[in-house]
């Protein structure tokens, strides 16, 4: 199979169903002309002209905004935010609109729109640019939210989420641009709200997904070398939330910790603890564990930044303590 | 024209004894006294061009040929109304009669606006977004965002501004930097018309200009100044202008209007009209009638519509 990096994933994704699907259009800052602040976008705005690879104005309501008006009248849409944490100038858009138009005019129309946005921290950019809100986005029905971990999934989750009639936040994670995966060839399609196992193990389960997909995998090379074999559940998606691969794991594991990059009030890891002891108290042989940020706005400093983001070492740490 | 005015102003009348009766729930927001606004700009619409509005619905509802029954049924949370009773007062729509709402967010139809425009542009139709909202509207991001996206990208918008003095309680001398709404159009390079609103005949003359420039050179801004006769929503206390005002405003009625101008004109005699009236009243007490007696929703509707596909 192809080695891909996530950016060449995603890139071709977005290529392969711009050419299979005329209504797929691209729109937000720097996609055209720049090609893309992320580079994601290089050579489209050549190939597929300005109608289709469109430069908008800084202005992230109205990017969201006519993205969702160009879902109603049946385009598929894909915007892109440079950065999730300009999501919030969308929030009004993304929350009341993408998510809900569907079902408060009792489904006349679809809303086949995909967000695009670029999240996480660890390069630096301070505290209003690097946040992990995935789980703010994940509370609203209505709204799909995915966030792949690897490159195969990048590339399948993307082209799903294009080709769906419902609207997609597609989280890309901006220090995963060069992790390297093989990527089958051909149609490359990962089905929405469908979680998956990315290791097996026998002794704990990590649920985890995105980045800390990444460093959760170096974490079970570490726990390997002890012995110790995790299996990894990656959620993919996080809404819908397919638990059933996690609770299958944690049946058998009976040891569970969940690694996500946002903070852990309200978080990711919050919620499917809860699910898991809804769901299978009585296998848990020990109190689950959550590996999350600090809470605290992310700090400038490098090592500052690094203390507050999950590490491996975190992970190891709760590993050894549901042992 | 005199049948939807008349139409419009009977049903916003029957809602609010409705509403005081507990059985339309949630806001109610009267179109009462802007009439003409909805009426003309509607009157020269084609069948291609899509409208969309803001919470304040019933009336460009009627206008764009949804039946008093669908909207009685959603104000009343029917099945039969034209949201299947998830949507409510501010949240009517018929697409299949190009109408794409009621949106109860104050100017965040207005990018969804350029977004239909967009994609009307990006297919080669001729279709024009005609979209209406307050004075309010004006002062928020969306509208600016809105208005510029649309001059860069050439899209075809007839913004229709709804001048009606107020935006809730608030002046639009207290809220707006200048209180001719037309002049922010300036600031874009927008060709725009301020008008008056409370005059179909004026409206649809102003509003077949307009349009007809959106289809020749792109967006338009219109402006038309007009008055609501009835507070905000049935909640206003309506402490921030005189009865003396509202009553001079009354005197102005669109519909008194009309009718004089119908007089006038002679195309049309008084027992004819008396006649339409009567027809209306009867078209209303049917509407009620039907939504009455209409199934609420089902108890699984709650879980429909959500998605378009299935969600594991």
């Amino acid at each position: 199979m192809p080695i891909l990096t996530m950016r060449e994933a995603i890139s071709q994704a977005l290529w392969e169903e711009m050419e299979r699907d005329e209504r797929v259009i691209i729109l937000g800052e720097e996609v055209g002309v720049w090609g893309g602040t992320y580079a994601v976008t290089k050579g489209f705005y050549d190939h597929f002209g300005p109608e289709r690879v469109l430069d908008t104005p800084i202005a992230e309501g109205v990017i969201i905004g006519a993205a969702n008006g160009a879902a109603m009248a049946g385009l598929h849409p894909v915007a892109e935010l440079m950065t999730i944490n300009f999501a919030f100038l969308a929030m009004d858009q993304i929350v009341n609109h993408s998510a809900k138009l569907r079902s408060m005019f009792g489904g006349q129309f679809n809303m086949p729109v995909v967000i695009r946005a670029v999240g996480g921290g660890g390069r630096q950019l301070g505290a209003t640019h690097s946040q992990t809100p995935d789980a703010v986005f994940a509370h609203f029905p209505g709204l799909k939210v995915v966030a792949p971990g690897t490159p195969q999934d990048a590339k399948g989750l993307l082209k799903t989420a294009i080709r769906s009639e419902d609207p997609v936040l597609y989280i890309e994670h901006a220090t995963l641009y060069q992790t390297k995966g093989e990527v089958a060839e051909g149609e490359v399609l990962e089905p929405i709200g469908v979680a998956k196992i990315q290791r097996p193990g026998r002794d704990v389960t990590i649920v985890t997904y995105s980045k800390m997909l990444q460093v959760s995998l170096q974490a079970a090379e570490q726990l390997a070398q002890q012995g110790i074999e995790a299996e990894i559940v990656d959620l993919r998606s996080l809404r819908p939330l397919d638990m059933k691969p996690a609770l299958d794991s944690f049946r058998r594991t009976n040891r569970a910790v969940i690694v996500e990059e946002g903070w852990r009030s309200f978080g990711v890891g919050a919620e499917v603890s809860a699910r898991l002891y809804e769901e299978a108290f009585d296998y848990a042989d020990a109190p689950i564990q959550r590996v999350a940020q600090k809470e605290v706005p992310l700090p400038y400093n490098r090592e500052l930044e690094q203390a507050a983001l999950p590490q491996v070492g975190d992970i190891l740490a709760a590993v050894h303590k549901v042992l | 024209m005199y049948h939807e005015m008349v139409l419009v102003r009977r049903l916003e009348e029957r809602s609010a004894t409705l509403y005081q009766e507990g059985k339309i729930g949630g806001f109610l927001h009267l179109y009462i006294g802007q009439e003409a606004v909805g009426t003309g700009v509607i009157a020269v619409r084609q069948p291609q061009d899509r409208v969309i509005t803001a919470y304040r619905d019933h009336g460009v509802a009627l206008s764009c040929g949804i039946s008093a029954r669908a909207v009685m049924a959603e104000l009343l949370g029917k099945a039969t109304g034209t949201s299947k009773g998830k949507g409510g007062s501010m949240h009517l729509a018929d697409v299949k009669r190009n109408f794409w709402g009621g949106h109860a967010i104050v100017g965040a139809h207005l990018p969804l606006a350029a977004g239909m425009a967009l994609a009307d542009k990006y297919r080669g139709s001729d279709a024009v977004t005609i979209c209406f909202f307050g004075d309010g509207a004006t002062n928020i991001g969306y509208f600016h965002e809105s208005l510029n996206l649309s001059m860069i990208w050439h899209l075809p918008v007839l913004w229709v501004c709804e001048n009606n003095l107020y935006g809730m309680g608030t002046s639009v001398e207290r809220a707006s930097a200048v209180s001719q709404i037309r002049q922010k159009a300036e600031g874009y390079g927008m060709p725009n018309e301020r008008a008056e609103g409370m005059d179909v005949l004026q409206v649809r003359q102003a509003a077949e200009r307009s349009l007809a420039a959106v289809r020749s050179d792109g967006p338009f801004l219109l402006e038309l100044v007009t008055y609501r006769f009835r507070g905000h929503s049935m909640g206003d206390p309506e402490r921030y202008r005189t009865t003396d005002e509202v009553r001079k405003w009354q005197e102005n009625d669109p519909i008194s209007i009309f009718r004089r101008h119908l007089a006038a004109g002679q195309q049309i005699g008084a027992d004819e009209l008396d006649a339409e009236e009567a027809r209306v009243a009867d078209e209303i007490e049917d509407a009620v009638r039907f939504a009455e007696s209409s199934p609420a929703p089902e108890p699984q509707e709650l879980f429909q519509d959500i998605y378009a596909e299935p969600v594991p």
